[in-house]
């Protein structure tokens, strides 16, 4: 392999990694909160992307605005599901909330082949992030370099909201103790909200980056990266918004990687993902920043 | 006899009696959809054991299935038929040539099935919770995936085509002998878990269900006994996709992604996470309801062709359940005579309160 | 004869050191007891010897045989049975399954036996269903048998749950604050009991307890741990008006 090829590799691996890690992150900011699996979290990646391609192709306005449209819908959207399917079963066992949150999944699912259509469609990627630039004799385009700047900027954001203002205080009041937060007088609920408002918004951009990186729109195509996020953020350690990082970045890299060396397990790629999951799983049960929970007995 | 093998006996011969008025009777559409029906039983009543009467969250039932399917169909296809189907790359060396009769081989598919699960559980089942969940989950979509990647076992993507179906049950010559083993398997099934859960090692999974640490303070080794569970409930899983695999006659990975294991779990969750009845009746309505609203994708009564309608319809229906009914159909109880006539009896006292 | 041996255990929890350098040994046929204010690692202790942890030092042994690392099922095999200080009972299932299920461990018969009621499984069944309709009728529960158990009021729900533990057939009782949440009239229903339940199956016991009426009652020899120190060990009397006890109670007294 020469060194070309090794750099193109790596590159494409922090993109597909900060991608991956601005994903896990709402994963990781729902669970830290509400200790749910939030299956609907993939779908609302594709919700993005479509109503980021619809709002150019109907409405033909400018690109950006298109992507704050988007990205300002999917929070909306996000806070609704919550409202509708998780909010009333507060109390319920967990199982029953994670079967909800698999029905949300599904409803989105298929109202998008109801609404979109099945067939694919293609994204319409604006001229600034499709441009090739050659590098030490790399072709790479330009949305390779603005995924993990973006990622970093909104990361560097979400940290200083988490750990410098009022409402990132009450949500990590709110992710230690629910009872005890409501009794301190913080209004759990609308710091649920705030919680899913912040991480639907954080998949609405990587929705749109997604469909820019791989510029086809399904409605199923949230399935897959929303597993692998999930994944990274459960290798991560749940509810750790570093490790979902490290996380997103460990699966990113290791699955280009995997096909660079290993080209006949390319087949594999999607499996790399889940093996990951279960050796970390098995070796360190609560994912590599995670803390260990004992059981009061 | 005690009054339960009696009640047993009855719903039995009154299932048999149904089953061959449906084979004179039905159309081959409708018996198939009373095929799946009891496979749907089969996996319900599978999943809920390890699910809904141990407590243990695992998401792994589709690869089980998966295993089934493929041990069944590599078993019953005559040589040539997997010749014709290996056309990119020739199956390998002692699977080539072997056919296998029908029972034979369903076993095994269990059998196979039974194996997988205790190659998952053995790992997986030391986590807990949400965890156990994801791991099953990543381990039955690695069995896809493997299944897709070893080509010259399993064809990969392309499948299994022609998967024959049984011409006799036992030594007879049925009408359609597929669905009495369909239905035989399903109350085999049934009445299977009904004495597990009866017996001492049915109350174990149970207390583990109810409370790990009191359960091991009590003295039940909770790694064997899940592992006890998630095998048993991983061999009915390859049963039921044994016969699923005979009854479509075509397998790809594809069939078993964990959508179905999705399927199953809703079923389970509507029906009752604990209730071996709850589940029977959960999957045969489903199934069909799942059938009756093929119509909404084909448009009706003046509405357009809408192909996906008819999985938004059902998503809002689970969704409901889940919202207003989340314990399901009923609960963790069985449904016994007492009950049926409790629920028979409570309108006619309200009323005679009214006057 | 010794039955129970806990040597030098100290367990860390992280940072934490919940119990530090705890000995103890229990003969047969004793009634122990051990006091403490809360968060002295009391239920630490008991969490240690039922193999519920494993300490950071030191070691435990049972009828001579180490059983440190065990797990809590393996130590409840070989005679030690438990109750818990927050109840936990299996809650949905009915008072009589809860007894059936700490029959559980002696069950010879195997899985297949077992699922298709072969004789020697319907013997076995028999003979755990008459032993825990006895242990209900012992400790007055027979009348709830098919109640759920978490519609018992609370005092029968510690009832029960002793009678769980008796299920297991146990040398050694471990009761975690039998008495929390009891009135004077149930605390001294049982004492009684305990000492009942102790003359008939042959048992050991030794229990946690806020109540002083009841311990100093029941037991012949007290602990007493504070911060995870024991610091003090005696007979009742002795406990009581040992000055190191008094204070971890009322705290120093200071001079103003």
């Amino acid at each position: 392999m020469t060194l070309e090829l090794f750099l193109q590799h790596m590159v494409n691996g922090i993109s597909l990694g900060s991608l991956y890690a601005l994903i896990a992150i709402g994963y990781t900011m729902v669970y830290g909160i509400l200790r749910l699996i939030n299956f609907a979290h993939g779908d609302l990646i594709m919700i993005a992307a479509y109503i980021a391609f619809y709002s150019v192709a109907i409405f033909s306005i400018p690109w950006y605005l298109s992507f704050i449209i988007a990205v300002l819908f999917t929070m909306a959207l996000g806070i609704m599901i919550e409202r509708s399917a998780y909010k009333p079963l507060r109390s319920s066992p967990r199982i029953t909330v994670l079967i909800s949150a698999i029905g949300v999944s599904f409803l989105l699912q298929n109202l998008g082949i109801v609404i979109f259509g099945g067939r694919p469609k293609p994204f319409q990627v604006p001229e600034l992030f499709s441009k090739v630039y050659e590098i030490a004799g790399v072709n790479i385009v330009s949305i390779t370099f603005f995924i993990p700047i973006i990622t970093i900027v909104l990361l560097l954001g979400l940290i200083y909201l988490i750990n410098k203002t009022k409402v990132g205080m009450a949500m990590r009041a709110v992710a230690k103790d629910y009872d005890t937060s409501s009794l301190m007088g913080i209004d759990v609920n609308k710091i649920i909200s705030t919680t899913f408002g912040v991480g639907s918004g954080l998949a609405a951009v990587g929705g749109v980056m997604w469909s820019m990186k791989f510029p086809q729109l399904i409605p199923f195509m949230g399935v897959i990266p929303g597993l692998k996020c999930f994944i990274a953020a459960v290798v991560g350690g749940i509810g750790n918004i570093t490790g979902a990082v490290i996380g997103g970045f460990l699966l990113g890299l290791g699955e280009i990687l995997l096909v660079a060396f290993l080209p006949e397990l390319s087949g594999y790629r999607d499996a790399f993902a889940f093996i990951l999951l279960i050796l970390i799983l098995l070796l360190k049960p609560t994912g590599i920043m995670g803390e260990k929970i004992a059981e009061k007995v | 006899m005690s009054k339960k093998v009696i009640t047993s006996l009855i719903l039995i011969l009154i299932t048999i009696t149904l089953l061959i008025i449906a084979q004179n009777n039905l159309d081959s559409f409708s018996l198939r959809i009373l095929n799946l029906c009891g496979i749907y039983v089969i996996f319900a009543v599978s999943m809920n054991l390890i699910n809904g009467f141990t407590g243990q969250l695992a998401l792994g039932h589709a690869g089980f299935i998966a295993v089934g399917a493929y041990s069944y169909s590599l078993l019953v296809m005559d040589p040539q038929l997997k010749e014709m189907n290996f056309f990119l790359k020739p199956l390998i060396a002692p699977l080539n040539t072997v056919h296998w009769p029908f029972l034979p081989a369903l076993i095994l598919a269990g059998l196979m099935a039974a194996l997988a699960g205790f190659l998952v559980g053995a790992p997986a089942l030391r986590l807990r919770g949400d965890y156990l969940a994801i791991a099953t989950l990543g381990f039955g979509e690695i069995i896809r995936i493997i299944f897709t990647n070893t080509q010259s076992i399993t064809n990969g993507s392309l499948g299994l085509k022609g998967i024959p179906a049984p011409d006799k049950f036992l030594f007879f010559s049925m009408k359609n002998s597929l669905m009495w083993w369909v239905w035989i398997a399903a109350i085999i099934t049934v009445i299977f878990h009904f004495l597990l859960i009866d017996s001492s090692y049915g109350r174990a999974f149970k207390a583990i269900r109810e409370d790990e640490k009191a359960a091991q303070a009590m003295g039940i080794a909770l790694f064997k006994h899940k592992v006890m569970a998630m095998v048993i409930s991983s061999f009915f899983a390859g049963i039921g996709g044994a016969l699923l695999a005979s009854l479509i006659g075509t397998i790809d990975p594809l069939m078993f992604r964990f959508l179905l294991t999705f399927n199953i779990l809703l079923i389970v969750v509507v029906g009752g996470m604990g209730s071996i009845s709850g589940s029977i009746i959960s999957a045969i309505s489903i199934t069909i309801l799942m059938e009756v609203l093929r119509a909404l994708d084909q448009g009706f009564m003046g509405l357009p062709a809408l192909p996906g309608l008819r999985m938004v319809v059902f998503a809002l229906l689970l969704m409901s359940v889940v919202l207003f009914y989340p314990k399901g159909l009923m609960g963790n109880e069985e449904l016994s005579w007492n009950k049926l006539m409790n629920l028979l009896k409570k309108p006619l006292l309200l009323k005679e309160v009214k006057k | 004869m010794s039955l129970l041996e806990v040597k030098d255990v100290t367990m860390q929890f992280g940072g934490l050191t919940a119990v530090t350098n705890f000995n103890l040994h229990i003969n047969n046929d004793e009634i122990v007891g051990l006091i403490g204010p809360n968060g002295a690692g009391k239920t630490t202790c008991f969490n240690v010897i039922t193999g519920e942890y494993i300490p950071s030092k030191g070691s435990v042994f049972f009828e001579k045989k180490d059983i440190t690392k065990a797990r809590s099922d393996q130590v409840t095999k070989l005679g030690i049975a438990r109750t818990f200080q927050n109840i936990r009972l299996f809650k949905d299932l009915t008072v009589l399954e809860n007894v059936l299920i700490a029959n559980h461990l002696n069950v010879k018969s195997n899985l297949f036996t077992a699922i298709f009621k072969l004789p020697k499984y319907q013997k076995e069944e028999r003979q755990m269903y008459e032993k825990s309709l006895d242990l209900l009728k012992e400790l007055k529960l027979e009348r709830f048998k098919n109640e759920k158990s978490s519609s018992l009021p609370y005092g029968l729900q510690r009832r029960l749950e002793i009678a769980r533990a008796l299920a297991t057939q146990p040398k050694l009782l471990l009761l975690d604050e039998p008495a929390a949440g009891m009135n004077p009239q149930e605390s001294i229903e049982l004492m009684k009991l305990i000492n009942e339940i102790k003359e008939k199956f042959n048992l050991t016991i030794f229990m946690i307890e806020h109540h002083m009426p009841v311990i100093m009652g029941v037991c012949k020899r007290i602990l007493v741990l504070d911060h995870g120190l024991t610091i003090a060990e005696g007979t009742p009397k002795e406990i009581q008006t040992n000055p190191k006890v008094i204070e971890a109670y009322l705290g120093v007294e200071t001079i103003a």
